[in-house]
């Protein structure tokens, strides 16, 4: 290696402070959840991911962690266009605002959820008599996601339409492109990789939910009823290794998901690159 | 720092070792619902003269248990069933003798699972049997984590016993059916309380009579109506000192003081007045109008014990599995 200046001493300290970090936090717990599961056979395993009650609440998490993902995807990229192309005033409150769900307790946001949904609610008053139950429905669950996980697709976009160099814009104008070909042809391809990137973060986040969930979601088996509760549930009746083999699936689909997002960075820095 | 300082402080340190500072609280564990009693039992107790602070804490019986066991300074526990006491008797946290240190086996008052239904009584509900018909939704909380769901599970059995002649594929048909009418199964009796008030789950609740009574009277008898089936479960209130943490805080003198409150006859009235069952027959008499009649079964008569129930019920793949088809 050459001897070029650092700011930090060598690359072997770092480095392994940084593994030893990430071993002490993220993988040690990991390791001690997969020992419980050893304790099992593959027979009991697979009992318990596949009773109807568990494919029920995959089912029901999946699905609503899926919907809430396209929702923020679309609304969030509304909101990283008018924060960035747009000024006016109160555009810093407004952008302050978008992280907000992240510094409320997720209880509180499902309490709030909850008022706002109930008959006598703001939203629920007008939604009941039309039909529209969301309380202690599917519904519900998909708007307590929604809520705690807005700020990804937003923060992910944001800087790089911050980026897009304007003079490409103007040198299609010149050439005559419309504004839909500005978009789709400019824009789109340069935001995409970020886009993508903050949907998956979003979807992982709405997978793992739980506070916000349990209080709007009405917790019936089968119907509204999401993962991580069925393993505080497991926990609660001293069934660790059951609790631990629902994490396990849990776990597997979060790593997934995570795995696709930093292939797509990767593939966006060579885009990026390419385009330079 | 100053070295002369050094000795000053080690001076302070010692004079402010636990030993000698006699605590002035204790932790209460207590099951789920029992949040209105202790309330009343504590301000009672300060107003005979206790200067102690009780701290409360509630939650499902089993889940309190498995806290202790982690950790929780809990000083006493208030618990509704033997099987959570024993537990911690296991663990090392309660001496084995506890039932001898308090009279009446340790349990300073008593109830049983009884029905909760909607005003009028719309689904016409009056007994076990009718809580297995169809179209009819049944809350009651989930067996593996309450107290109070187990007792529900006991007493149905209790009654299918005696309905069907022990005919154990007819009490197993019955059981089923009545544990796949229930449509959510929190994991504590309040929970089973709000879903069925808050959330208007079911047609009947399925908790103690001390429960049922107590939400009549707070949310009106136009809204609903306790209903008293044939038989039902004793459910017995144990209490216990915790020794491991008093030992450690030096708090057993205060603990066994409060616990011996609850069996006064000032204890006794305030549990009565709560709805609870109470042994003390001069206090019982004057809240005979209260509580209707009812025939109980206890779990010596009916199933040879709590050690036997264990086992044979609530172990993992026993009886109670076997029934719990929803689970």
């Amino acid at each position: 290696m050459a001897r070029s200046k650092h700011l930090l001493p060598g690359f072997g300290l770092t480095m392994g402070v940084s593994l030893f970090y990430i071993t002490l936090i993220i993988l040690l717990p990991i390791a001690a959840m997969l020992l419980k599961i050893a304790g099992m056979g593959w027979e009991e395993f697979w009992r318990i991911i596949s009773s109807n009650r568990a494919l029920a609440a995959y089912r029901i998490t999946f699905s609503s962690a899926l919907i809430a993902t396209v929702i923020n995807g679309v609304v969030g990229l509304l909101f990283a266009w008018v924060l960035t192309r747009y000024r006016f005033p109160g555009r810093r409150f407004l952008d302050a605002l978008i992280d907000f769900p992240f510094a409320l307790p997720t209880a509180v946001a499902g309490l709030v959820l909850v008022t706002l949904f109930a008959n006598t609610g703001w939203y629920g008053q007008w939604l009941e008599p039309n039909g529209i139950k969301v309380n202690y429905t599917q519904a519900g669950i998909i708007a307590a996601m929604t809520f705690t996980s807005i700020p990804f697709v937003v923060r992910a976009v944001q800087p790089v339409l911050e980026e897009v160099d304007e003079a490409l814009e103007a040198a299609a104008r010149t050439l005559g492109a419309t504004r839909g070909q500005i978009f789709t042809r400019i824009i789109w391809p340069a935001i995409l990789p970020a886009f993508i990137g903050g949907c998956v973060l979003s979807f992982a986040r709405s997978l793992g939910e739980f506070g916000a969930v349990v209080f709007i979601a009405g917790n019936l088996p089968g119907l509204t009823e999401i993962v991580s509760l069925l393993i505080f549930i497991r926990l609660d009746e001293y069934n660790y290794e059951a609790a631990a083999a629902l994490a396990f699936v849990l776990l597997l689909v979060a790593l997934l998901t995570l795995i696709a997002t930093n292939a797509l960075a990767a593939w966006q820095t060579r885009y990026v690159e390419r385009a330079a | 720092m100053n070295k002369l300082f050094i000795p000053a402080f080690a001076v302070l340190a010692l004079a402010a070792t636990p030993a000698l500072a006699q605590p002035t609280d204790i932790l209460n564990a207590s099951y789920d619902i029992a949040r209105e009693l202790f309330d009343a039992e504590n301000a009672a107790y300060t107003a005979s003269g206790a200067t102690v602070t009780v701290n409360q804490s509630h939650a499902g019986s089993s889940a309190q248990a498995r806290a202790i066991l982690e950790g929780l300074q809990a000083d006493v526990v208030t618990f509704n069933q033997v099987t959570d006491v024993e537990r911690l008797v296991e663990g090392g946290f309660v001496s084995d003798d506890w039932q001898t240190e308090f009279p009446n086996n340790a349990a300073p008052f008593y109830s049983f699972p009884s029905f909760l239904v909607r005003a009028g009584n719309p689904k016409n509900i009056n007994d076990w049997g009718d809580l297995a018909a169809e179209g009819v939704q049944v809350i009651f909380p989930n067996p593996k984590t309450s107290g109070n769901g187990r007792y529900t599970y006991l007493a149905a059995r209790a009654w299918a016993n005696e309905e069907y002649a022990g005919d154990k594929a007819q009490v197993e048909a019955y059981l089923a059916k009545l544990f796949s009418n229930v449509p959510v199964f929190e994991t504590g009796g309040r929970a089973a309380t709000t879903a069925f008030t808050e959330r208007q789950l079911g047609d009947v609740l399925v908790t103690f009579e001390a429960e049922t009574l107590a939400v009549t009277k707070l949310l009106g008898d136009d809204q609903y109506q306790p209903v008293t089936p044939s038989v039902s479960f004793l459910s017995e209130f144990p209490v216990a000192i915790v020794d491991k943490v008093v030992d450690a805080r030096g708090s057993r003198d205060l603990a066994k003081s409060y616990l011996d409150f609850l069996f006064t006859p000032e204890g006794q009235e305030v549990a009565a007045q709560n709805f609870h069952r109470v042994q003390d027959e001069t206090v019982a008499a004057a809240h005979a109008e209260t509580f209707p009649e009812i025939r109980l079964v206890t779990v010596e008569d009916e199933f040879g014990g709590w050690d036997q129930v264990a086992s044979e019920h609530f172990a993992d793949g026993g009886l109670l599995d076997k029934v719990f088809i929803n689970q």
